[in-house]
């Protein structure tokens, strides 16, 4: 429980350590977008992150970092063929920030400095916090472009195929303030994330000073 | 499509890291000084182009014929995994100078998702051989003009007084923004 809860707050992978924000930042223009990326990374990270684990032993430390990403490559290929088969919708959107899971720095990251350390069982735990913790923040993200972006909050739309619900609300009654279009552009993307990480930063500082 | 078209947007309008997201580890990692900021970008400016020039005779010639299009995202990875590899023991024997300028910065570029994404986006777009490559000159040309600027206004903003919560990569997004905002066509 210890490791899961260092990777979602003490280790936050965007907020603290500040990986993989190439997607953080693509793919929160819709908060279903979001959470189903998220999804994706937590599948990457836990698959390879045990593969990485069990053949730790058999892996000469100087071709490490190839290895480890074929392993990685190898699982997002999978993860990519299936949805494209199962939930086309999904794939389409995700688009080109799926592959790129490949290179995010999160999964490389967390298989060098803890799967390639650790057995199998801390690796997996790892695995979960460090997923929660991306996938946490890229929620709220999300909502918060969305919602103020768009005046609208996407639980279900792309996968209704699969699930048979679809789930589209319309946040606020006529209004003036909202949409404010800015939150759902590239601009509205950085802003967001960096009020987030001055706002954990501020609430981090403000227990330090408490318990002094 | 028009190559002054392809050019001017992948540069500009539709930068990798301003729109596209591609490359912001590197781009909020090391933009600190001038100096490393250049050095990023020149080493991205080479691999971005050669990478795509092998990937896309690799694609075209190696996956397509074989009918193994999916194998495409291993095989770039590996692909320009080997080449930073090679790129680097070649620039250390025979052009020494400019590998200490790159320093540590080349073989970082393994996991710079600007270096896959632009490979990766030349084939989905459908380019020719000339607009593929005109593509890739110019969205890594964006990269680092982008990193430049920043890196330039980076430096003033360490030197000012700003809000303890606020200090570090806080205040390099909220610029990013901005700059984001001037670069789109919104404005």
């Amino acid at each position: 429980m210890k490791t899961i809860l260092n990777g979602i707050f003490k280790e936050n992978p965007v907020l603290v350590l500040l990986l993989g924000l190439c997607s953080t930042l693509a793919v929160t223009t819709k908060f279903e977008n979001a959470y189903l990326m998220g999804i994706c990374v937590i599948i990457v990270l836990v698959f390879s992150n045990i593969t990485v684990s069990l053949i730790k032993k058999i892996v000469p430390k100087n071709v490490e970092v190839p290895v480890y990403i074929l392993i990685i490559a190898t699982f997002v290929t999978i993860l990519e063929l299936l949805l494209e088969h199962y939930v086309k919708p999904l794939y389409d959107v995700l688009g080109i920030y799926l592959p790129l899971i490949v290179v995010n720095c999160i999964v490389l990251g967390r298989a060098l400095s803890v799967a390639s350390k650790s057995n199998i069982r801390t690796s997996f735990k790892d695995a979960i916090g460090v997923g929660l913790g991306y996938t946490f923040v890229l929620m709220i993200i999300a909502l918060f472009r969305e919602v103020f972006g768009n005046n609208r909050l996407t639980l279900m739309s792309s996968i209704s195929n699969l699930t048979g619900y679809k789930a589209v609300y319309k946040v606020f009654e006529d209004n003036t303030l909202f949409p404010m279009q800015i939150l759902t552009t590239p601009a509205g993307a950085f802003l967001t994330l960096g009020l987030l990480i001055a706002l954990f930063n501020f609430i981090k500082g403000g227990k330090k000073r408490e318990s002094r | 499509m028009n190559l002054v078209n392809i050019f001017i947007t992948a540069l500009l309008t539709e930068n990798v890291i301003l729109t596209k997201f591609l490359g912001i580890c590197p781009f909020v990692g090391t933009s600190n000084t001038r100096k490393s900021a250049i050095s990023m970008g020149l080493s991205v400016m080479i691999v971005v182009t050669l990478s795509s020039i092998i990937t896309f005779l690799l694609y075209h010639y190696l996956l397509v014929p074989t009918n193994t299009e999916y194998l495409k995202t291993v095989l770039f990875v590996l692909v320009i995994a080997a080449f930073v590899q090679l790129l680097e023991i070649l620039l250390k024997r025979y052009l020494k100078s400019i590998h200490k300028m790159l320093g540590i910065y080349l073989p970082l570029i393994t996991t710079n998702c600007a270096v896959l994404g632009i490979v990766l986006l030349n084939i989905t777009n459908n380019f020719t051989f000339v607009e593929m490559l005109v593509y890739s000159i110019s969205s890594s040309l964006g990269f680092t003009l982008v990193i430049y600027l920043f890196s330039s206004m980076r430096e003033k903003i360490n030197n000012s007084s700003i809000p303890e919560p606020f200090k570090g990569y806080p205040i390099a997004l909220i610029t990013a923004a901005i700059m984001a905002l001037l670069f789109s066509r919104y404005v």
